[in-house]
C-alpha cells in the first residue's frame, strides 16, 4: 500500500500555484475557471549519469543515455529538445528507424500536439511506445523551477514557447551541474530543435542551441536519405512569405466558421468524399439532406479533396444537376505529358484542359441527375501516408547515378488518389520501387499535392513489398508483439499443459471434464489456429446431444492487459494468401488455445440437447476441459462420412452432426435466410517456401463445409440470446441491417430489361426465393452471378452494443436471424473475446470486468474492431487479387511457351461504359474493364454497347450480363512499373485494335 | 481509458501534478470568528468553507425542543459566487437542504445532545468556494467548529472523497463509519477497495486536524 500523503502547497505562491483561464461553454457562455497546481522537485530529468536524479519519482524504465559523438555539430554528445512544430510537421522523420538521437519530450509538448491534432498525437503516444527509441518524457509543467504562467497579452503560443526555452535551459544548467561529457569532460549539449524563426532568434539571445530540423538533420552522417524524410513545407516559417505569383487553380476554402454556419443553416452540406475509381475526374459526397449522392464534376469542383475527406460542399441549383460519367477516365493515359518541375501551364496543359473539358461535358440524362455541387471546404484532411510508385517519365535528370534534388510524381497504387508532387535526391534508385509517401500539402497554386517521401517498401512485385503496401494501404497493425504483450503470455511458453485434475489447481475450477467425448474438429487444410471443435452423441431418450467447443481464449487474455489492448487495437486476425497478421500472439493462437488432437485444452463449450427433429430441448455453457480426437480437413471429414465401412464412434458423430445440420439448414431457409455468393477463389502455390502461385481454381464447398458453419451459426446465436438476457445494456452483438431498396434498383432495372427477370427485395424471404427463380437454362453460372451482383447491394454487417441501439434493429437481414453474435473464433476475432466474456460472466463462471460494463467503452471498442473488420476483408481481397495477377502471368508464359497466343476466359458483363465494358471473369474470381479507344454507340437505357465487327459495318451488340471471351494479359505500365491485367475483347469481337 | 481526459497520466502524474496517493492542500484555521462560540476555516485545495456553531443555547422555537435531548439545526448556505458560472441558490433549493440533512444526520450520533435538554445547537455552513469535495470539507469544518465551540462529543468524524465520489465519513477512534454516499455509478467489486482508501485516508486527515486542534489548544491554556 502506497502511503497517502497531503500535498502542501505554498498559499504565498498562489500566482504559480494556481491557473486561472476563460472557457466558453458549448452554450456560448463564458464561465472562469480556477486551476490549482501542485508544483514539485521530484520530476526527474532522465538522464543516466545525472547525479541529482538518480531516484527520480518518475516510474519510465528507459532512461537516456546519451547520444555518441555521430553528429558533426556536436562531438561531445547531445539531446535533442524538439518543439512542437516539429511533431506536427516533422512526424516521418522522428519515426524512422534511421533516426534514433535521444530526445526530451516536454509535457508542454505534448500538450500541445493532442490539441492541435488527435491522429499526430496517437502517432506520437505510438512513439513514445516504441522499444528502439530513447525518448523520455519530462513533465515541466510539473517541476518547480520550469513551470511557466502566461503573462498578460501573451497568446498561448508564444507561453508555450517560453516554456519550451525555458525547459531548455534549465536541462543546460543541470547538465551542466550534475552531468560530465565523454573525454574533454565537458557536459553534453542540449539542444532545441524548432522550425520557427523566431523562437529560434529568442533562444539564442538567452544562449540556448538551438536549430532547425533540416539543419540538424544536414549535419547527421547517414543524412541523404533522412532529408527526404523531411516534409516539403519545412521551408521554414519565415515571418513574411513571399507572395507567390503563381495562377490560382483551385478557389481557396472558406473560413471554418462559415462552414459550420453554412452546414447548421442547411445551406452548405457536411459528408466524406468519395473519389470515383473508374473516373479521375468525378467524386461524390453523400450527404443527408439527398437521397443521391452529391456528384462532383471537375478539378475545380473537387477543390483539393482527397479521398476519405470530410468536406463540405456547396450544391449547384438544381438545373445545373448533371448525371455522372458513363465514360472511363485513366489518370494515368489522360496526364502523360504533364511535366512536373514547373508544372502547371506549360504546353501539356492545354492537352489536358481539353481531354478535361471534353470529359465534364457530355449530355444531360435527365432520368440519373444527381445533385451537383463543389467542395467550398475540408473540415478534416484523412491523410494517410500512401505507397506509391515513381513515374519514370517525371525524371528531369537522365543521370541515373545523380544525387541532386529533383521533382517527381508518385502515383499512388490507389486509383482513388491524385498523383503527388515530392522532391528527392534519390530518384533514380527509387525507380521500380515501391515507396511509402505522404501528402503535406495542396495550395491554390498546385494542380497536385506536395508530398515527401517516407521509406522505400521493396522492389515493385517482390512479396515482400507488395505485402506490406497492402497491410500499409489497409492499415493493418503488423508490427511485431512488444515486450509488454508478450509478459502476458503463460510463463511456461510451449511447455504449458492442462494441470492434472484437482480440485486445488485454478484451472479446473468450475470446469467440467469432457476430455471423454469424442471432440474432432474440421477445418480447411493447413489450419493451425482451430478455434471450434464439436462432438454429437445419442442419448438414451432418444434425443440428440450435440456440442460445440470454443478455444478458450478468455482464459488466457485477461481484460485490460498490454495483450487484451493490443488485441483490441488490431481487431481481428488478417489472412493474406502467403501470411497471417496474428491478432494475438503465436504461442496462443496456434498452440495454447488452438484446439489441437490429442492434448488436453480448455474450451467453452455449448451443449444442446435437441430432438432428432433438430429442435432445441435446452442449451447450456460451461467452461470444460477437452481432449480433441483428431482433426480433419473438410475433404477427410467428408470421405470418412461417405465411407459406409467406417463404424466408429467418430464418424458416426459427424454423420449425427451431418443430418442435424441438414436439418437446421433447412429451418433457417424456411426463415428466409439468404444463400449469397460472392467470389471466392483459392490460390495454389507450388510449395510453401517459394510461394509461387501456380494456379487459381474456385473454392470447392462441401457438405461438412455446411455441416460446420451451421452449428457454428447456432453456436453463435444461443450465445447472443444469452449474453442479450444477462447484459440487455452492453452485449456484444452483431447485425446485419436489412439495405435500403433503392441499392436495389440498378440491379432489379438491368434484370427486368436484360432477362425479363422481377426481383423482389421485400425481404429477405422473398429476396432468396426470387433469386432461386434469377435462372437462364443455358447458362448455369448465371444464378451465381446474380447472387454476387445482388451481395455488392446489401449493407455489411457490424458489431454494435446492445444498448446502443433500438432493439427492433437487433436482427440479422442474411441469416434470418433476430438475434446474433461472433463468438465462435476468439482466436482471430476480438469481438468473440468479448463475447467470451460476457458469456462467462452470465454463467457466473467468472465477474465481468468493469469496462464491458460501460456502454461507452464497448461502443468504441466495436468502433474499431468494426474498422479493422472491414480492412481486413479488403486486405485479403488485394492480396487474392495480386497472386491472381502473378498467376495470370506464370500461366500466359506457359501459353506463350506452348505457342497457343495468349489466355482466354469467359466473362460476363457486368456493366457498360460509353467506351469500355466491365468484366467480371468467374473462374478468376477477378473483375476487369475492357476499354476502346473511341466512344462507340452506346445505349444507356438498355444497357447496350454496340461494336462494329472489324472489316465490315455490322454492329455487334454487347449487353450486361452476356457472355463473352476475353484476352487476359498482365501488362506493365512502363512509367510506374505497375502491373496490372488488361483485358481484351476475343469473342464476339476482337477488340484488339480498338 | 474511458474518456479523453486522462486521470492519471503514464508517468502518474494527476492532471494538476499530484501523484495518485496525494491529497490536496489541507489549511485550517480555527480562530474566533465574530459571535460564533466556535468556528473554523477549512481550505481543501480551492474548496473553503467557513462553519460557525452556536450553542447549546436555548431554542429559538418552542416546537424545537425536546425535553431529552439538543437539538441540531444545520443551515448551508451557498455563495453564489463559489463556483465558476455564477449561480444564486434559493433558501430552500432541494439539493442544498439535502446537503444540509446529510451534515445533520452525521453528526446527530457524534454528538452527545443528552447532556442538553431544551436546547438547539445552531451549525451554520457557508461555503465559500467549490472545487469538488465539498461535502467532506463540510463536515471535517463542522467537526473543528464543534470542538472548537467545545461541544462534547463521542468521536471526531472526518471523511475523504475519490474518483468515482464516494464520500464516507468515519469515527477515527472507533473506526465506525457514519457516512456513506455516493451520486455515481460504480462496480460492485471495486466498492470495498475504494472504501478501505477513503478509510486511510480519512486517517490522514485526523492527524492533520488533530494538530491543528492541540495547536489551537495550546494557544487557550496561555492565555
Amino acid at each position: 500500500m502506497v502511503e497517502i500523503t497531503i500535498r502542501k502547497r505554498p498559499r504565498s505562491e498562489a500566482v504559480v500555484t494556481q491557473r486561472k483561464f476563460f472557457k466558453k461553454t458549448a452554450r456560448g457562455k463564458v464561465i472562469k475557471v480556477l486551476r490549482e497546481r501542485y508544483l514539485r522537485d521530484d520530476v526527474g530529468c532522465g538522464i543516466q549519469s545525472c547525479q541529482e536524479c538518480t531516484e527520480s519519482c518518475t516510474p519510465q524504465a528507459n532512461h537516456l543515455v546519451m547520444s555518441g559523438p555521430d553528429h558533426g555539430l556536436f562531438p561531445d554528445g547531445h539531446f535533442l529538445l524538439p518543439d512542437t512544430n516539429v511533431f506536427l510537421s516533422q512526424m516521418d522523420l522522428l519515426e524512422s528507424p534511421l533516426f534514433r538521437p535521444p530526445i526530451i519530450l516536454l509535457q508542454t509538448v505534448i500538450e500541445e500536439v493532442r490539441h492541435r491534432s488527435l491522429p499526430l498525437y496517437n502517432r506520437l503516444k505510438a512513439l513514445m511506445a516504441m522499444d528502439e527509441k530513447s525518448i523520455w518524457v519530462f513533465y515541466n509543467e510539473y517541476r518547480s523551477e520550469t513551470a511557466v504562467i502566461r503573462e498578460e497579452n501573451e497568446t498561448p503560443n508564444d507561453r508555450n514557447d517560453r516554456g519550451i526555452r525555458k525547459a531548455a535551459a534549465w536541462y543546460t544548467t543541470h547538465l551542466n551541474t550534475n552531468v560530465r561529457g565523454k573525454a574533454p569532460k565537458k557536459p553534453p549539449t542540449i539542444v532545441l530543435l524548432t522550425e520557427d524563426a523566431a523562437n529560434r532568434q529568442k533562444a539564442e539571445k538567452d544562449g540556448l542551441v538551438t536549430l532547425s530540423v533540416r539543419k540538424y538533420v544536414e549535419a547527421m552522417n547517414d543524412a541523404s536519405q533522412l532529408l527526404d524524410l523531411l516534409a516539403s513545407e519545412s521551408e521554414e516559417i519565415e515571418p513574411t512569405r513571399a507572395a507567390s505569383g503563381k495562377q490560382f487553380l483551385y478557389d481557396e476554402y472558406l473560413p471554418s466558421a462559415t462552414l459550420i454556419g453554412g452546414v447548421k443553416a442547411g445551406q452548405l452540406h457536411q459528408g466524406h468524399f468519395n473519389a470515383n475509381q473508374y473516373n479521375y475526374l468525378e467524386g461524390s459526397v453523400s450527404v443527408p439532406a439527398f437521397s443521391k449522392p452529391v456528384l462532383l464534376i471537375g478539378r475545380e469542383n473537387m477543390n483539393r479533396a482527397t479521398n476519405g475527406d470530410i468536406v463540405v460542399v456547396e450544391v449547384f441549383p438544381e438545373d445545373e444537376w448533371k448525371a455522372p460519367a458513363d465514360e472511363v477516365v485513366d489518370q494515368d493515359s489522360t496526364l502523360k505529358n504533364d511535366d512536373v518541375e514547373s508544372g502547371d501551364e506549360d504546353d501539356g496543359e492545354d492537352l489536358v484542359a481539353r481531354v478535361e473539358s471534353k470529359v465534364v461535358e457530355y449530355e444531360k440524362r435527365d432520368a440519373e441527375k444527381q445533385p451537383t455541387g463543389k467542395v467550398v471546404g475540408v473540415i478534416k484532411r484523412l491523410w494517410r501516408p500512401y505507397v506509391c510508385h515513381i513515374d519514370s517519365t517525371s525524371l528531369t535528370s537522365s543521370n541515373a547515378t545523380s544525387l541532386s534534388v529533383q521533382t517527381v510524381f508518385a502515383t499512388p497504387v490507389s486509383r482513388l488518389l491524385p498523383r503527388i508532387r515530392m522532391r528527392t535526391r534519390q530518384a533514380p534508385s527509387l525507380i521500380g520501387q515501391k515507396i511509402l509517401v505522404s501528402i503535406d500539402r495542396w495550395d491554390v497554386t498546385s494542380r497536385y499535392p506536395e508530398g515527401h517521401f517516407v521509406r522505400a517498401l521493396g522492389k515493385v512485385e517482390s512479396k515482400e513489398a507488395e505485402q506490406e503496401s497492402l497491410l500499409l494501404e489497409f492499415d493493418v497493425p503488423y508490427r511485431p508483439f512488444g515486450k509488454a504483450i508478450l509478459d502476458c503470455l503463460p510463463k511456461e511458453g510451449e511447455q504449458w499443459v492442462v494441470p492434472q485434475k484437482s480440485d486445488a489447481s485454478p484451472e479446473w475450477r468450475d470446469r467440467q471434464d469432457l476430455r471423454d467425448l469424442n471432440i474432432c474438429s474440421i477445418d480447411p487444410p493447413g489450419c493451425q489456429d482451430i478455434d471450434d471443435a464439436l462432438h454429437a452423441r445419442l442419448l438414451p431418450n432418444g434425443n440428440i446431444e450435440a456440442g460445440v467447443h470454443i478455444a478458450d481464449v478468455s482464459h488466457f487474455v485477461h481484460a485490460d492487459t498490454p495483450m487484451d489492448n493490443e488485441a483490441a487495437s488490431r481487431g481481428t486476425t488478417v489472412y493474406l494468401v502467403d501470411k497471417r497478421i496474428d491478432m494475438l500472439p503465436a504461442l496462443l493462437g496456434t498452440n495454447l488455445c488452438s484446439l489441437r488432437p490429442f492434448v488436453e485444452r480448455l474450451a467453452f463449450s455449448a451443449i444442446w440437447e435437441m430432438t432428432p427433429d433438430a429442435d432445441i430441448v435446452n442449451v447450456r455453457f460451461t467452461k470444460s476441459v477437452i481432449a480433441s480426437k483428431a482433426a480433419f480437413t473438410y475433404e477427410e471429414a467428408q470421405i470418412r462420412k461417405d465411407d459406409a465401412n467406417q463404424k466408429d464412434a467418430l464418424t458416426e458423430g459427424i454423420r449425427l452432426l451431418n443430418t442435424i445440420a441438414i436439418k437446421l439448414k433447412a429451418k433457417r431457409m424456411a426463415a428466409g435466410a439468404l444463400n449469397l455468393a460472392s467470389p471466392e477463389v483459392k490460390i495454389h502455390l507450388d510449395s510453401s517456401e517459394s510461394s509461387d502461385p501456380i494456379d487459381v481454381e474456385q473454392k470447392e464447398m462441401r457438405e461438412t463445409n455446411s455441416l460446420v458453419e451451421e452449428f457454428m451459426l447456432l453456436a453463435n446465436i444461443s450465445v447472443a440470446q444469452k449474453i442479450q438476457e444477462t447484459f440487455p445494456q452492453t452485449a456484444v452483438l452483431r447485425r446485419h441491417m436489412p439495405p435500403p431498396k433503392t441499392n436495389f434498383e440498378k440491379l432489379q432495372d438491368i434484370l427486368m430489361k436484360r432477362k425479363g427477370l422481377a426481383l423482389d427485395v421485400s425481404s429477405s424471404g422473398a429476396l432468396a426465393a426470387s433469386l432461386d427463380k434469377c435462372l437462364d437454362p443455358t447458362e448455369p453460372a448465371f444464378n451465381t452471378l446474380v447472387r454476387i451482383m445482388a451481395t455488392r447491394c446489401m449493407l455489411s454487417a457490424e458489431y454494435f452494443c446492445s444498448g446502443s441501439v433500438a432493439r427492433d434493429t437487433f436482427g440479422h437481414y442474411g441469416l434470418a436471424s433476430p438475434i446474433y453474435t461472433h463468438f465462435t473464433s476468439p482466436i482471430r476475432r476480438y469481438a468473440d473475446v468479448l463475447a467470451h466474456r460476457q458469456l462467462s460472466a452470465a454463467i457466473g463462471y467468472s465477474p465481468l470486468h468493469p469496462s464491458l460494463h460501460s456502454k461507452p467503452h464497448v461502443e468504441r471498442i466495436l468502433g474499431v474492431v468494426n474498422k479493422r473488420h472491414r480492412m481486413a476483408q479488403m486486405a485479403g481481397r488485394a492480396s487474392v487479387e495480386f497472386y491472381v495477377g502473378l498467376a495470370l502471368k506464370g500461366r500466359e508464359e506457359r501459353v506463350q511457351k506452348s505457342g497457343a497466343g495468349a489466355v482466354t476466359e469467359e466473362a460476363f458483363v457486368i456493366r457498360t461504359f460509353r467506351n469500355g465494358l466491365g468484366v467480371f471473369v468467374s473462374s478468376l474470381g477477378i473483375e476487369g474493364l475492357v476499354m476502346f479507344k473511341k466512344d462507340l454507340q452506346f445505349d444507356a437505357e438498355n444497357y447496350t454497347l454496340s461494336i462494329p465487327k472489324p472489316g465490315s459495318a455490322d454492329l455487334v451488340a454487347i449487353s450486361v450480363f452476356d457472355k463473352v471471351t476475353v484476352r487476359i494479359e498482365v501488362e506493365k505500365d512502363k512509367n510506374t512499373q505497375r502491373g496490372r491485367v488488361k483485358m481484351t475483347l476475343l469473342s464476339p469481337v476482337d477488340s484488339k485494335d480498338m | 481509458m474511458g474518456s479523453r481526459i486522462e486521470i492519471l497520466n503514464e508517468a502518474g502524474f494527476r492532471s494538476d501534478g499530484r501523484r495518485q496517493f496525494e491529497l490536496r492542500d489541507l489549511t485550517i484555521d480555527l480562530s474566533k470568528h465574530g459571535e460564533a462560540d466556535g468556528s473554523a476555516l477549512i481550505s481543501h485545495g480551492l474548496t473553503q468553507v467557513l462553519v460557525s456553531v452556536y450553542g447549546p443555547r436555548e431554542a429559538k422555537m418552542r416546537s424545537h425542543t425536546f425535553h431529552d435531548r439538543a437539538n441540531i439545526n444545520v443551515e448551508v448556505v451557498v455563495a453564489s459566487f463559489s463556483t465558476g458560472e455564477r449561480r444564486k441558490r434559493q433558501r430552500g433549493d432541494k439539493r442544498v437542504l439535502e446537503f444540509a440533512a446529510t451534515i445533520k444526520s452525521t453528526f446527530e450520533p457524534v454528538i452527545r445532545t443528552n447532556l442538553y435538554p431544551r436546547s438547539q445547537i445552531d451549525i451554520y455552513v457557508q461555503v465559500l468556494q467549490q472545487d469538488g469535495s465539498t461535502l467532506q470539507t463540510c463536515i471535517n469544518a463542522a467537526t473543528l467548529a464543534l470542538m472548537n465551540a467545545g461541544i462534547p462529543m463521542t468521536d471526531f468524524t472526518l471523511e475523504e472523497n475519490d474518483i468515482p465520489h464516494v464520500t464516507v465519513a468515519v469515527m477515527p477512534k472507533t473506526k465506525k463509519v457514519v457516512l456513506v454516499t455516493m451520486e455515481t455509478r460504480l462496480h460492485v467489486d471495486r466498492f470495498e477497495e475504494i472504501l478501505n482508501l477513503a478509510r486511510d485516508a480519512g486517517a490522514i486527515l485526523h492527524q492533520e486536524m488533530k494538530e491543528a486542534i492541540l495547536a489551537r489548544s495550546a494557544n487557550i491554556s496561555v492565555p
